[in-house]
């Protein structure tokens, strides 16, 4: 036998055994060191006959290359071993809990503000917004509503002074003026904001929220009012189809007016909007007084339009199922964390308004 | 408005049922509130006659009655009124009725231990009246025979209650209601032709009309009507008022109130033997006084409108009578008055006085100025019949002839407004039915007003009757286009929004608190800015505009820790006022964080929410928001709700121009008197319209990708320094060693004590440095450590920790 197959011979039946880590490095050693036994006949390649050199050195290889790829294997092995057990050792109860997150909310009102921006956005409208503190003249008289006027009556005012010329906003109304004043048509606008009246109950509380709308163009007729806010409907609803009822009304400033009832059911102790034959009033609009438009400089016999104010937080109990107005402003952290919005469920156009 | 269809017939000729005129009186405008079937049950209410009382074995104050009923029985009934006694008849009210004033249902009850079969009823119970003192005292002689028998007659027509829209003062009276619907194709209107009546009985009461400046009336009619006798009103009459939830009182009332109802003509009877020496309509003078039918003394201003006689003032015209002048049953001579009051007067001097009246409700809105004949006739006739005596000549005293209003309108007008057409003879037939008088110009209709339309005034008020009577359902629906040619929203819209959901993001959840607050709490967070009272706030604890979101936020979040919550993050985005002109207020984020972080973690150290985690809140916000924080200026003068020590002021820049948020603990001294209970709070203001984006979007801010792969080399320095000197200084002083090299600082530790002199404190920085050019090395890295050494010592008397 020669002696590369003794080494060979050898150090198979070596490694058969269950070494550790050192045995198997004393092994590698003993082969591959540099006086080791595999190296030993390296070394001897120079001395060996001609006619047999290329084969020994073949021979020679191919041993070395087996007893190395075993030693390798022997060692991942072993390193596999240790490192599992060390990792069962490691093991964790890993129900128990995480760290803590905290969770914030986004109000029921900012969500459907930005519901309704988003709706009235994919039809051309921009958001326009104004002042909480009014003066007389564009809370009331701009808008066609003179002093000793009973149409005042509907708006329970709080003043700021004494002669009652700073208010308290008692709609969004103000902002269609004060948009008309500072530009020239055509407008296309809508002004979600706080407004105040002074009357407190469980349906009415002293501050609520509503969006006006304004478009005022060169052939804006009641159509077009129509087309928008059952558009609009349809939209926040997210319903197919709605139930929609417009019927005459008055506001000093629009003029016709109307107000806009839509039909609903309840099933199960539950409002469902757009079916049903029971109806709820959820709006007010009309086509813009030429007295109003006189009044910022807009020349009536060539533009006209249509006007809508609609209160949010109304809007907000119909889609999310509240129940009460009051708890909007109570602040209670279990009402907030109830009904408040995940703040990465922005309403977009492209996502839409719901998961 | 309240109205029943029976009514309604008297001006209506209609076959159609009720429920089409619930739909078509809110298809034409006039909405439908509420349906209300007040006689259902009413047949329960028997007339019945007390047998015998006996005083309550265990109440001194209430009697046991055995009341006769009808049936074989006696009835058992407990009654606290005074006036229940034996043989008066009254009205009783079995177990299973239901009390129309409070709506209750009896029941069979144990009064104190006696057991009670239903009640005898009060007037005011049976919204008969307001008597409220004892039980009904009816008239035996006419009464008794119809013991057991239902009081209320039957009725099958619904009380229906309009909500008639300011505008609209003519269908404040059911003629009026007619009309409108006769228009609309809902029966046909009963207009009688106007009689003629002439009485040949002169007027001898005289009237006089002042000549002032701004006088509120300015048509005064009037008649007498002499020798009546004034009773309880016939049965019909009676019926009709109730019918519409009124109660009867006599005969000349009920009869004005029926005109007044019928018509919408406000009339007002006085006991023509109580003027003294004819009536004066005046502006009253400052002082005068008078007691009206309400029976409240009124004080009154100069220049409000008055009814007065040589005594004195007897009503304030078109609002209330006096009770010097009023009919009684004992009334023998009437002065009835029909008169135009201006609606601005009425308004002002109600508003002033406090009133409300259905007369001034109805003369605030604009009465018919031509109805003054009409109601004068309708009612003298009618206290004639009911009550005899003899009418007197109408005497009329004006000042102003009234004139038709005339407006000239362009059909076209009408598909312009509502975008469809209706034929030129149907605009017509609407127009002609509502009353207008028509003259056709070529291309117009010039059309005359009814006077009891003071609503309408120009074209647009046409098209408004036209398509209300056509109705609204006629209107063609046109889809919007999507089409965008502005963005929705601007800049600051933007932002708004964006930190809204920033500061969400953090684990805050948004309030939505009111504008208004308490004046105390207020005043703890105002900060020198001037109170903005409400002058009728709807309480005091909401008497003031808030200067700062903190008061009520502090306010809901100590709510909320009552609630038992204790580590609680809550903010409002929204205005805060610092005058009370139109646009002295200015958008605020606010937030407050109370109690720990790690409460009861298994795996984290608990410890108190701090200054340090609202200023990340704070910072990384205004980062997510486009802000660049290598900027931003810190310094610690905040307001004196903060805590002074551990509070900051953030600048976007070394500028200082505008503070961008105020952070930090809150004052220990301002949780104590708001009482606030917990272990930590901290709280923050962002003042977003001091937030000035820079003009970019976003793809401006995308410069060039630039970065360098040369070798960074990390260098710790540590500093002892006065305490006085913040890291934003050292930091600053770095970074400005070498803006290209210094690529990034880190305050990686501060320490005070042992080893550092007193008064002194370390810090240490970690400094990376980087070229973009080279791979630096020793000596220009040693060169540059040189450089912040010298920097720093020299700038803050800092001395390098070696």
């Amino acid at each position: 036998m020669s002696d590369l197959k003794k080494i060979k011979e050898e150090f198979l039946e070596k490694l058969k055994g269950g070494l550790n880590l050192s045995e198997i490095n004393e092994i590698k050693s003993n082969l591959f060191g540099k006086n080791g036994l595999i190296s030993s006949q390296f070394k001897k390649i120079g001395s060996i006959a001609e006619s047999e050199r290329k084969k020994f050195a073949s021979d020679l290889n191919i041993i070395k290359d087996e007893l190395q790829d075993l030693i390798d294997r022997k060692m991942d092995e072993i390193q596999n071993a240790e490192i599992n057990e060390k990792l069962e050792k490691e093991k964790i109860d890993i129900t128990l809990p995480e760290r803590t997150f905290v969770r914030g909310r986004i109000h029921p009102v900012s969500q459907t503000i930005d519901e309704i921006s988003s709706i009235f956005s994919e039809i051309g409208f921009s958001v326009e917004e104004g002042p909480d503190v009014e003066n007389e003249y564009n809370n009331f008289t701009a808008l066609n509503t003179p002093d000793n006027h009973p149409a005042r009556d509907m708006h329970d005012t709080f003043y700021l002074d004494e002669k009652k010329e700073k208010l308290l906003r008692t709609h969004t109304s103000p902002v269609q003026i004060r948009t008309m004043l500072k530009d020239n048509p055509p407008f296309k606008i809508i002004a979600p904001g706080r407004t105040y009246r002074s009357d407190s109950d469980q349906t009415h509380a002293p501050m609520f929220h509503q969006v006006e709308g304004l478009h005022i163009d060169k052939d804006i007729n009641m159509g077009h009012l129509k087309g928008c806010l059952n558009y609009f409907i349809k939209e926040f609803f997210e319903i197919d189809k709605i139930k929609m009822r417009f019927r005459p009304s008055h506001f000093p400033f629009t003029e016709p007016s109307a107000e806009v009832d839509i039909g609903y059911k309840i099933k199960d102790g539950k409002i469902i909007i757009g079916e049903g034959d029971q109806w709820l009033e959820i709006l007010g609009c009309g086509m813009v007084h030429p007295n109003v438009l006189k009044n910022v400089k807009v020349d009536p016999k060539k533009f006209q339009g249509y006007a809508f104010g609609i209160g949010i937080d109304r809007l907000a109990m119909l889609k999310y199922g509240i129940n009460d107005l009051r708890a909007f402003f109570d602040c209670d952290y279990r009402w907030l964390n109830h009904f408040g919005f995940d703040p990465l469920d922005v309403p977009t156009n492209y996502r839409g308004l719901s998961r | 408005m309240k109205i029943t269809f029976d009514w309604l017939k008297d001006h209506l000729d209609v076959k159609l049922k009720e429920e089409k005129l619930l739909e078509q009186l809110t298809n034409i405008g006039l909405e439908v509130e509420s349906v209300e079937n007040i006689s259902v049950g009413n047949e329960l209410f028997k007339i019945a006659k007390i047998i015998k009382t006996e005083k309550h074995p265990n109440a001194d104050r209430l009697k046991v009655c055995d009341v006769d009923v009808g049936e074989k029985e006696l009835k058992k009934v407990v009654c606290g009124a005074n006036n229940a006694r034996e043989g008066l008849i009254t009205i009783y009210a079995p177990p299973g009725a239901v009390v129309p004033k409070t709506k209750i249902k009896l029941v069979v009850a144990k009064i104190r231990g006696v057991t009670s079969y239903g009640m005898l009823c009060s007037e005011n119970e049976l919204n008969l009246s307001d008597e409220s003192e004892g039980i009904t005292e009816l008239l035996k002689s006419k009464y008794e025979k119809n013991v057991g028998k239902s009081y209320f007659t039957k009725s099958n027509s619904n009380l229906i209650d309009l909500s008639i829209t300011p505008n609209r003062p003519d269908c404040l009276g059911i003629k009026g209601i007619a009309r409108d619907l006769a228009a609309s194709g809902f029966g046909k209107f009963k207009d009688p032709k106007k009689k003629i009546i002439k009485q040949k009985k002169k007027q001898n009461l005289k009237v006089k009309i002042n000549k002032e400046k701004n006088r509120g009336c300015s048509v005064f009619g009037s008649c007498l009507i002499t020798n009546v006798e004034n009773k309880e009103s016939p049965k019909w009459l009676k019926d009709k008022l109730v019918s519409i939830g009124q109660k009867p009182i006599s005969a000349i009332v009920d009869i004005t109130n029926y005109v007044m109802f019928d018509i919408n003509r406000p009339l007002h009877a006085y006991d023509a033997n109580k003027i003294e020496k004819g009536i004066t309509v005046r502006n009253s003078k400052y002082g005068e006084e008078f007691t009206a039918l309400d029976n409240k003394t009124y004080k009154l201003e100069n220049g409000m409108c008055v009814i007065s006689d040589n005594k004195g003032v007897l009503g304030l015209g078109g609002i209330i009578g006096g009770t010097r002048s009023g009919t009684e049953l004992s009334t023998k001579n009437i002065l009835l008055e029909a008169a135009y009051f201006d609606p601005s007067s009425i308004r002002r001097t109600a508003k002033k006085l406090n009133i409300d009246t259905d007369a001034k409700f109805r003369f605030e809105r604009g009465i018919d100025p031509l109805s003054i004949e009409e109601g004068l006739n309708k009612a003298s006739l009618l206290i004639k019949k009911i009550c005899g005596g003899e009418i007197s000549k109408i005497d009329i005293q004006k000042n102003e002839t009234f004139k038709n209003k005339n407006v000239k309108f362009d059909p076209n007008l009408f598909e312009q407004i509502t975008g469809f057409k209706i034929p030129l003879n149907k605009m017509y037939k609407i127009l002609e039915d509502l009353g207008f008088k028509i003259k056709k110009d070529k291309n117009y209709f010039n059309l005359a007003i009814p006077s009891w339309r003071p609503d309408i005034l120009q074209e647009i008020d046409i098209v408004e009757e036209l398509v209300r009577i056509t109705g609204y359902e006629k209107i063609n629906l046109i889809n919007p286009i999507k089409e965008r040619n502005k963005s929705t929203l601007n800049q600051s819209q933007k932002l708004f929004h964006f930190l809204q959901r920033a500061i969400a993001s953090k684990g805050y959840l948004e309030a939505i608190t009111w504008s208004f607050t308490d004046s105390n709490f207020n005043n703890h967070f105002r900060n020198k800015i001037k109170e903005i009272k409400i002058i009728n706030p709807i309480s005091s604890e909401l008497g003031v505009l808030r200067n700062s979101i903190f008061s009520n936020l502090i306010m809901y979040m100590s709510k909320n820790l009552d609630r038992g919550f204790k580590d609680l993050s809550i903010f409002e985005i929204g205005p805060i006022f610092f005058g009370s002109n139109p646009g002295e207020q200015s958008t605020v984020v606010c937030g407050l964080s109370a109690g720990k972080k790690n409460r009861l973690s298994w795996i984290d150290k608990e410890r108190n929410v701090d200054v340090f985690d609202i200023k990340r809140d704070v910072v990384q916000t205004l980062v997510e928001a486009g802000f660049n924080s290598d900027n931003f200026f810190i310094d610690n003068e905040t307001p004196n709700y903060y805590h002074p020590g551990k509070s900051g002021r953030l600048f976007l820049n070394e500028d200082k121009n505008n503070v961008a948020a105020f952070f930090g603990e809150i004052h220990p001294n301002v949780m104590k008197k708001v009482d606030i209970k917990t272990e930590s709070l901290v709280g923050f203001e962002i003042f977003v319209d001091n937030l000035k984006l820079p003009n970019k979007t976003l793809n401006d801010q995308k410069t060039k990708f630039n970065v360098s792969d040369f070798q960074k080399s990390e260098r710790d320095f540590a500093f002892i320094v006065d305490k006085e000197i913040n890291a934003q200084k050292i930091v600053k002083i770095v970074s400005n060693v070498d803006l290209n090299l210094i690529s990034n600082i880190k305050v990686f530790d501060v320490y005070q004590g042992e080893n550092i002199p007193e008064n002194k404190k370390s810090i240490a920085v970690s400094v990376t440095i980087q070229s973009s050019e080279k791979t630096l090395n020793d000596s220009d890295l040693e060169k540059i450590n040189k450089s912040i050494v010298q920097a720093v010592e020299s700038k803050t008397g800092a001395k390098i920790r070696s």
